[in-house]
């Protein structure tokens, strides 16, 4: 019983540090971005600054909002954290893990988008509107790919729960299967799109007819808008660990001794400094697409995980 | 066998009976006692319809099967009924929904008698009855005789539901084309039923199950059954009597029909297979398997183009029966090829999609319903800010939203992640294009789910958020209680499926020890808290622990960021300092699906029309512009109307054949009894 306790203390404190560490990344992103752009770089404490300072605004609503517009930061940032307490970030074999699988957190992610685009039509703009139509749009050809993807990964471990499936990876070694290259490119550009990361939308926008996640959340202000901020750090924290996890899981704690505990900690961080590395470097070659080449992109992330797919069974299925 | 005192099967006749009543009230309440009838006649409803569940519920989790047989019409002919696991399921789903329309009735119907338009009462709510008991009867009938007579009368009572408002000529186009479609299902079924009945030397569905089929028989009548229960469930491409029939019925009726009597296609399909035929093929999973990934896509892109809220929320039945066949499909195709165990997981997924189908849709058109109600709308793009008027009702009709949409914490969610799980155990098979086809059936259904989540942040966000687009419905107030009442029940039941599906899946293990003699022992293995499909180390999802997840959320975000807070201001929303938003620029549903229509263009035929007005001025000015955009199924353009005019050309030319002389008609009829008697001697 003692171990069972010690688990769930562990899985809580991963949690934990899941929502806290996320706009870290968040800063340490920025400030990346800024040094290759030539421009003098915030502190990378900065995001945390700024959740601050919106969580002690007075909150101004719109006429028009409803109790939609005021549930929906509260279950996004729900859902997101629900996905945060499944997704092995120092440690595998958390019993958290076992709440949702791959699919179930896609769903959370799917949870969490429904309600804010809701909430962009809650006050009746043309904006709210119009990024709500656009973000599902994008999201109903990403899940798919995305789905696609997991589905290439599950059927090597023969599981779709992540934890379970880290393990199968880690014990397995360095083995080059080509479909986990397919699968990987794949789940890249989705992760990509849907962070509302550059080329898909650009989060630092600031021109509403550009926007897509922003335009949604146009109206939010105060407490409600740091949730939701503080949600998609988390969110694009999720994206790189799901992705460090599964294709780079060295270094994972499979025991909850402290040496490998540390040792996890470590890995991970240093991984994720690598993967937001390269994130910039990919922001600052590329330009924003425009919207209707959006479905090519995703399109072409499917056809990559369908490949992927076929190599697995074609392949990979004979050994 | 006769039955014996407190079966099942005697509280089916009390719900019966129950439903007779209502019917009779009506007939017999004419016009002195409006009031009698609304209550007397659905206060019989509400008896049967708790009376199904109970029935139903007894023999399901008792896992009892009880026959009984009654002399009735032909001498020779015996009445066979029986009730048993898999009929008790449908019972209870068919049950609830009756339970449900019988508290939303009342108030609902009372709008047909009034105003210029005034309906007469007592033929909705006979039809109504005879509707009901056509489905209870078809569910318990045991024998191919009872089971027709009784699908006739379901489709034929529907046939007078849908064409009850008969004043507006698309409601009679819509019946008539119901009652042709219904037609030629039934005949269909009728010839898989003559293929068993050959076979097995009686109507009886006892010798039908003992009939022992060659593979290509038992193709035959799977086809002829698959063919003529799928027309009645809407699958593609027997699906377009769907999407005109259930708008124009009043709203608890397309509930009903949406909810229920597709249901009943479904229920065929499963006892005919499963059960009458009973050795179930792989090659039938395929077909069944594409059939069903085919409607579940079109369902929901057709869906996404509609602005009539109604008419969207038939589009996603025929996509919803499309996400329960590939269920099945997947099913038949793991027990064809020997893996029973997850065929049964298959089985239990589409099962469970069914009755979820059955809350949410139900849910979603008494919401529809109730808009109607207070608004007389039918067309997403003259609400608006109806959750500010109608509070509840836009609470409840979200619950139906968010469960369709497949999302957890609701029961939607449950089924499609069923599926998914029978899906990803693809590998188990030996043949290397099913390996292959079942994923690529998993990611069209995940694009589907990602679709339906579009479609209905369409449907409630352009029905009830931003701000009313019609003097109307700035007006409209909340629905009655009892509307209220009947819509919550089925938002509770659609939380709870949701929340507990371990629970769901130990009771639905008597219909799957019944039709495969397999059950998911491991599905529930680790507790109530933990659903694990196959294993633990497979997959697991913990529904309750999600919703604690979002309630504590809820709960904590209250405490820490709400209290001590500044009291919140209200201000006018951003208008890019241009000033005075007016309701007519917020988005529309056209205007919401138009990515979506330029992506999947092809889909659909769509039609644009433009209207301008140009005032004569020296300078030539734009004064009004009316867009407007149509789209057309392509079933129906390139496969319904080449056959109908097929026939209407086929009947020109032999029409030289009726002169009009009865000297004519005589001489053809002696001439065909003549050839007849040659034949026959």
């Amino acid at each position: 019983m003692d171990s069972q306790l010690i688990a769930w203390i562990l899985a809580a404190a991963q949690g934990l540090l899941f929502i806290a560490a996320a706009p870290l990344l968040a800063g340490w992103l920025q400030r990346v971005k800024c040094h290759l752009q030539n421009r003098a770089a915030p502190s990378v404490w900065q995001p945390y600054r700024n959740l601050r300072k919106l969580m002690g605004k007075r909150m101004v609503l719109a006429e028009n909002a409803s109790w939609l517009f005021r549930a929906t930061p509260y279950i996004v940032f729900g859902a997101t954290l629900l996905a945060a307490a499944v997704v092995p970030l120092v440690a595998v074999h958390l019993p958290t893990a076992a709440i949702a699988d791959m699919i179930v957190l896609v769903a959370f992610f799917a949870l969490a988008r429904f309600f804010t685009a809701l909430a962009g039509l809650d006050i009746g703009t043309a904006f709210g509107g119009m990024g709500a139509s656009r973000e599902m749009m994008v999201a109903a050809l990403a899940e798919p790919a995305m789905l696609m993807a997991v589905f290439t990964l599950s059927m090597t471990a023969n599981t779709t729960n992540l934890s379970v499936a880290t393990e199968y990876l880690l014990h397995a070694g360095l083995v080059l299967r080509p479909s986990f290259l397919f699968a990987l490119l794949a789940l890249a550009m989705v992760a990509v799109a849907e962070s509302s990361r550059v080329p898909v939308d650009n989060p630092a926008t600031h021109l509403e007819l550009t926007m897509l996640h922003e335009a949604m959340i146009l109206e939010y202000g105060g407490r409600h808008l740091a949730l939701i901020e503080w949600a998609s750090q988390i969110k694009l924290m999720i994206y790189s660990v799901f992705i460090v996890d599964l294709y780079f899981p060295l270094g994972i704690a499979t025991d909850f001794s402290a040496a490998s505990l540390a040792i996890g900690v470590v890995a991970v961080t240093a991984k994720l400094m690598l993967l937001a590395v390269l994130l910039v470097v990919w922001e600052t070659v590329l330009a924003k697409m425009r919207l209707f080449r959006v479905p090519q992109f995703l399109g072409f992330a499917f056809m990559l995980s369908l490949l992927g797919m076929l190599t697995h069974v074609v392949l990979e299925t004979g050994i | 066998m006769s039955a014996t005192i407190g079966t099942p099967l005697l509280l089916t006749y009390a719900a019966l009976a129950c439903t007779l009543l209502s019917g009779a009230v009506s007939l017999l309440a004419v016009r002195r006692h409006p009031d009698f009838l609304h209550f007397g006649s659905f206060l019989f409803l509400f008896c049967s319809g708790a009376a199904s569940i109970g029935a139903g519920g007894w023999a399901l989790l008792a896992n009892l099967t009880v026959t009984d047989r009654f002399q009735l019409g032909l001498p020779w002919l015996d009445w066979h009924l029986r009730i048993d696991p898999l009929s008790g399921f449908f019972l209870i789903l068919l049950g609830t929904l009756v339970v449900a329309i019988s508290l939303y009735g009342p108030s609902y119907t009372r709008e047909f008698g009034r105003g210029a338009a005034a309906q007469p009462l007592p033929p909705l709510g006979v039809f109504t009855a005879l509707f009901v008991l056509g489905m209870q009867m078809l569910l318990i009938a045991d024998d191919a005789l009872v089971f027709m007579i009784f699908w006739e009368m379901m489709s034929l009572a529907g046939y007078f539901l849908v064409v009850y408002q008969h004043q507006h000529a698309a409601n009679r186009h819509a019946a008539f084309l119901y009652l042709l479609l219904a037609h030629v299902g039934a005949l269909v079924i009728l010839l898989s039923f003559g293929v068993l009945a050959a076979f097995g030397g009686g109507l009886t569905f006892d010798l039908m199950r003992a009939a022992k089929l060659s593979p290509l028989w038992a193709t035959i009548a799977f086809g002829c059954a698959f063919a003529g229960f799928g027309t009645k469930s809407g699958m593609v491409p027997l699906h377009v009597w769907l999407p005109d029939a259930h708008p124009v019925a009043p709203s608890h009726i397309s509930a009903m029909m949406s909810g229920a009597m597709i249901k009943m296609g479904i229920y065929g399909i499963v006892r005919v297979s499963y059960d009458l035929i009973g050795d179930v093929r792989w090659e039938w999973g395929m077909v069944v398997l594409i059939i069903g990934t085919a409607s579940s896509l079109l369902g929901v892109l057709y869906a996404l183009m509609q602005h009539d809220l109604k008419r969207l929320l038939a589009y996603h039945s025929i996509e919803n029966i499309g996400i329960i066949l590939m269920g099945l499909g997947l099913s038949m195709i793991f027990i064809g090829s020997g893996h029973k165990m997850l065929g049964t997981l298959g089985l239990v997924a589409a099962l469970y999609h069914t009755i979820n189908h059955a809350l949410f849709k139900g849910l979603l058109f008494l919401g529809a319903g109730a808009v109607l109600y207070r608004t007389h709308a039918h067309d997403l793009d003259q609400m608006g800010g109806l959750i500010h008027r109608m509070p509840i009702t836009a609470f409840l009709f979200l619950v139906g939203c968010v469960a369709i949409s497949a999302l957890p914490p609701f029961n939607g969610f449950v089924s499609e992640w069923l599926t998914f799980q029978t899906a990803l155990q693809a590998p188990a098979l030996s043949d290397g294009l099913l390996r292959t086809m079942i994923p690529i059936a998993a990611a069209m259904l995940a694009l589907t789910g990602a679709l339906a989540a579009a479609c209905f942040v369409k449907a409630f966000g352009i029905a009830f958020l931003g701000k009313p687009r019609t003097r109307r419905v700035g007006r409209a107030r909340e629905v009655p209680v009892g509307m209220l009442a009947g819509m919550g029940l089925l938002a509770l039941l659609c939380l709870l499926l949701g929340v507990f599906p371990t629970t769901m899946i130990e009771a639905m293990a008597p219909i799957t020890q019944l039709l495969v003699r397999e059950s998911l022992p491991a599905a529930t293995a680790q507790g109530w808290l933990w659903l694990t499909p196959i294993s633990p180390q497979v997959a697991s999802y913990s529904a309750p622990f999600v919703l604690v997840a979002i309630i504590l959320v809820f709960g904590l975000g209250y405490l820490f960021l709400k209290r001590g807070a500044e009291p919140t201001r209200r201000a006018d929303a951003w208008d890019c300092g241009f000033g005075h938003l007016t309701q007519r620029m917020q988005y529309t549903s056209t205007a919401f699906s138009q990515p979506i229509r330029r992506v999947f263009r092809g889909v659909w035929k769509v039609e644009e029309h433009v209207e301008t007005l140009a005032d004569a001025g020296s300078i030539p000015r734009v004064t009004s512009l009316h867009y407007s955009v149509h789209t057309h199924d392509w079933a129906w353009l390139r496969c319904y109307q080449p056959i109908g005019r097929m026939v209407l050309a086929a009947a020109n030319r032999i029409g030289f054949i009726q002169t009009g002389n009865i000297h004519t008609y005589l001489k053809f009829s002696f001439v065909t009894l003549l050839v007849f008697l040659w034949i026959v001697s």
